[in-house]
């Protein structure tokens, strides 16, 4: 189509470049197996990164998932340890919760007119000092429907198990493509990223757009909350610190402008599976460290910034 | 009348920017507005549009009265805007960019294909034939304005306010601009038309309407005027203004600047110029004509890419500004809100501040030093402000300018260039800074005043050089310095006499 969608070619690109070298090495990873566990262990992620996405192409940033994670894990844990409430119930009530969570960061950094870095930055402490507030230690889920999503999955020829927490991502990402690719909220996102004073003059209901884009990330990190708790069958205010910024990477390495107006929901799908494929490379290799992990999503994410550079100059350039 | 406004005024701290203005704009028409910086032309179209909020007076859109609150509530009447910096989104696609806000849709859905139909349709009849389906910043400037004039003929459709459309189009893309004004104008559409090149002015517009320092002036059809007719209404002057004599300037040559071919590819063309000790040099020329580039190519701000700059010491280095300032130059541009002053910061701040990049930061002026300077040049200037650590945005327009030349004397230049020193003050301050001018340069100071108002060039100037299409044209000296002799220069170089550049 156009240069824009050059680095959702180049993520995908190397995605296949990658998967290809790890098959090369380790015929086993071409499995339906391997590729049921990447899903299942960064659904959560994926998740989060669907709504950081949308923040991201309307020009923001929001730095409270991890916290907003670890405290629907917490938060969920402790109601079902203390109350009678069916777990439907709770999922319901956290969402609700996160997703108004979300709206009211959206509301702040659109009437305030405060940076959303500052604002999401007091969420992560806020959402992270909640859980501490909920529970210190580790608290354990033994919930029989939480048993049962653990062990509900689809048998994929070749015996690899999709499973309801990957399938969950997918439909994340399916929703999270309509949303940003099919609706005027979409567009309104894009707008926004493209530039808000110009699109305050073309009619964008900003401070709406805004408010919608939190809420939407707010329930994403909800959803990914749940996800969690059912993965780790637990709630702990110390999990999943830092995974805003793994959910951001993500985002970057799929190909999304990190200054916002461009990028695609698919290339965050990519993204993620790329920075869950070296970390299962390195499950396979066995002796490497798993800090490599870092090392080469770091090394991606400068790959990514200096192509996104490189376009750029070369729009301006035509 | 389609559009109208009754004694419609507006008034800012400190200025009056529109003075019981009265205009017409008829269905079918391209009606021109014209006025130098500051004549209220965008005060106007401002309040049109519901971007500001009138103060008194009507505003009459087929007789009715209308009150619009916002650039979308004018747009849902019927006037619709188009800017010089092509407001559109550059990251959308030309059919989303067209559709932006009614999309068609399916169950909540974008119907994309129907959209890109939608916006093939919009553009029709405008003679280009592109993929709406691309991103705007694909298409070249003069695609991407009439897009936006597409969009806004399709929301508004009645009025259409062009403001400064052409100024960053070629020759050829104007004219595709121009064949799309004059097929909207068959259509009944009412155009009113802002642009500072008189040629297409006279070459679009069937009326022109004159405002200058927030008043009408004159409305005509514009086959009735000429350029110099023109020219001297917006400038503003009597004809017959006697002739400014004062004595030369030192002329030895001695203390002389000397500047021999410096220019700016695209900007301003190469040019001689000598600037003696003690000596005003008025700079004129319309809006556009090359005036701030030539202050930017002498100062370092826009370097010269050609020629040579000597003193008696000899070569001169004006590679940047801080270069320029080394050199004992000093330049208050012309927007001192954007360019100038430090609003945060206090008077003292923003007076010492030339001073101390000059000194260099590793040798900080002792405050009891910037507080007797400060307090110095308040006195000296005539400053008007409560104490010197007052913040300098808080003072009125004409004491925010006392403190830029407070700055630049602070370092006591030899050469200091004042792009437009009294644009937006009243008229005590004008008088106030006219005089500081005569002032430093009897001390042997050297200015260049690039200034509008050809009365206080005519003043002030021991000569004056006409800048016209990106070029010094000519130079009036003693006798020929009149505002009469002057607008003969900006308007033809024929008439000129004595063209002595």
């Amino acid at each position: 189509m156009s240069i824009r969608a050059l680095p959702l070619y180049a993520t995908i690109a190397i995605f296949l470049l990658a998967y290809l070298i790890c098959y090369i090495q380790f015929p086993a990873m071409l499995s339906t197996r391997v590729i049921g566990n990447l899903l299942t262990d960064n659904a959560y992620l994926g998740i989060v990164a669907v709504g950081m996405t949308i923040v991201i192409i309307s020009g923001g940033i929001d730095l409270s998932v991890g916290s907003v994670i670890a405290f629907s894990g917490v938060f969920i844990a402790v109601v079902l340890r203390d109350t009678g409430i069916h777990p439907l119930v709770v999922f319901a009530m956290l969402l609700a919760i996160t997703t108004a969570f979300g709206a009211a960061m959206g509301g702040m950094i659109y009437l305030l007119a405060m940076p959303p870095f500052i604002v999401t930055l007091a969420g992560m402490f806020l959402a992270r000092g909640a859980s501490y507030m909920l529970s210190i230690d580790s608290v354990p889920i033994a919930d029989p429907l939480y048993q049962l999503m653990q062990r509900a999955y689809y048998v994929m020829p070749g015996r690899g198990r999709l499973t309801l927490l990957g399938m969950i991502m997918i439909m994340a990402v399916v929703v999270g493509m309509i949303v940003l690719h099919r609706t005027r909220f979409g567009t309104n996102v894009y707008a926004l990223g493209g530039g808000e004073a110009t699109a305050r003059l073309m009619g964008v209901a900003v401070g709406r757009t805004t408010v919608a884009v939190y809420a939407f990330s707010g329930f994403m990190a909800g959803l990914s909350g749940i996800v969690f708790s059912v993965y780790t069958s637990a709630g702990y205010p110390l999990a999943t610190v830092g995974v805003e910024l793994s959910a951001i990477a993500a985002v970057v390495i799929g190909g999304t402008l990190l200054t916002g107006g461009s990028g695609y929901m698919f290339g965050t799908l990519i993204g993620v599976l790329t920075m869950g494929l070296i970390q299962t490379y390195i499950v396979f290799d066995g002796s490497l460290s798993s800090w490599w992990t870092k090392i080469v999503i770091g090394g991606l994410l400068l790959m990514f910034i200096l192509l996104q550079k490189g376009l750029l100059r070369l729009r301006i350039h035509q | 009348m389609l559009l109208s406004t009754r004694d419609l005024t507006k008034t800012f701290p400190g200025t009056r920017a529109l003075d019981a203005v009265s205009f017409d704009l008829k269905a079918g028409e391209v009606h021109a507005l014209l006025g130098e910086n500051g004549a209220g032309k965008s005060t106007l179209i401002k309040c049109l549009t519901g971007a500001y909020r009138r103060d008194s007076g009507d505003i009459l859109f087929e007789g009715q009265p209308i009150f619009p609150q916002s650039t979308l509530e004018a747009q849902a009447i019927g006037i619709g805007t188009v800017y010089q910096e092509v407001n559109l989104l550059p990251n959308l696609t030309v059919a989303e960019n067209l559709t932006l806000g009614h999309q068609p849709r399916r169950l909540g859905m974008i119907r994309s294909r129907a959209m890109n139909a939608q916006a093939d349709e919009m553009l029709s009849g405008y003679g280009i034939d592109i993929d709406v389906r691309r991103t705007l910043d694909q298409y070249s400037v003069a695609v991407q304005q009439i897009v936006a004039i597409a969009r806004a003929v399709h929301l508004s459709g009645r009025v259409l306010i062009l403001d400064e459309p052409t100024a960053s189009l070629d020759a050829r893309e104007v004219q595709m601009l121009f064949d799309v004004v004059r097929d909207l104008r068959a259509r009944g559409l009412g155009i009113i038309f802002i642009s500072h090149f008189l040629d297409q002015v006279f070459e679009i517009s069937d009326r022109l309407t004159i405002l200058r320092n927030g008043r009408h002036i004159a409305t005509c059809p514009a086959a009735e005027v000429d350029r110099m007719q023109l020219i001297t209404l917006m400038l503003g002057h009597e004809l017959q203004q006697e002739t400014a004599t004062r004595a030369r300037p030192v002329a030895d040559g001695k203390d002389a600047i000397r500047f021999s071919g410096v220019g700016r590819r695209g900007r301003i063309a190469p040019f001689d110029l000598t600037v003696h000790k003690g000596e005003v040099i008025g700079m004129a020329g319309l809006l556009g004509s090359g005036r701030t580039e030539s202050a930017e190519v002498l100062f370092g701000a826009a370097p010269s890419d050609s020629g040579t700059v000597e003193d008696s010491d000899g070569p001169v280095d004006l590679r940047n500004p801080r270069a320029a300032i080394a050199a004992g130059f000093a330049f208050a541009p012309e927007d001192r809100k954007t360019d100038g002053i430090i609003a945060e910061l206090s008077v003292r701040e923003n007076i010492i501040l030339a001073l101390q990049a000059r000194r260099g930061w590793s040798r900080p002026i002792p405050q009891a030093e910037q507080i007797r300077m400060a307090d110095d040049y308040i006195a000296r200037l005539d400053i008007r402000t409560p104490d010197a650590e007052k913040p300098v945005g808080l003072l009125s327009g004409g004491n925010q300018q006392k403190v830029i030349l407070a700055r630049w004397l602070a370092t006591n230049p030899r050469f200091l260039i004042l792009d437009e020193p009294t644009r937006g003050i009243d008229v005590g301050a004008h008088a106030e800074i006219l005089r500081l001018i005569e002032d430093v340069v009897a001390q042997g100071m050297s200015i260049l005043v690039i200034s509008s108002e050809l009365d206080e060039l005519v003043a002030v100037s021991h000569r004056v050089i006409v800048v016209r299409d990106r070029q010094h044209v000519s130079q009036l000296t003693g006798e020929d310095v009149t505002t009469d002799t002057i607008v003969r220069a900006i308007a033809a170089p024929d008439l000129t006499p004595e063209a002595t550049t």
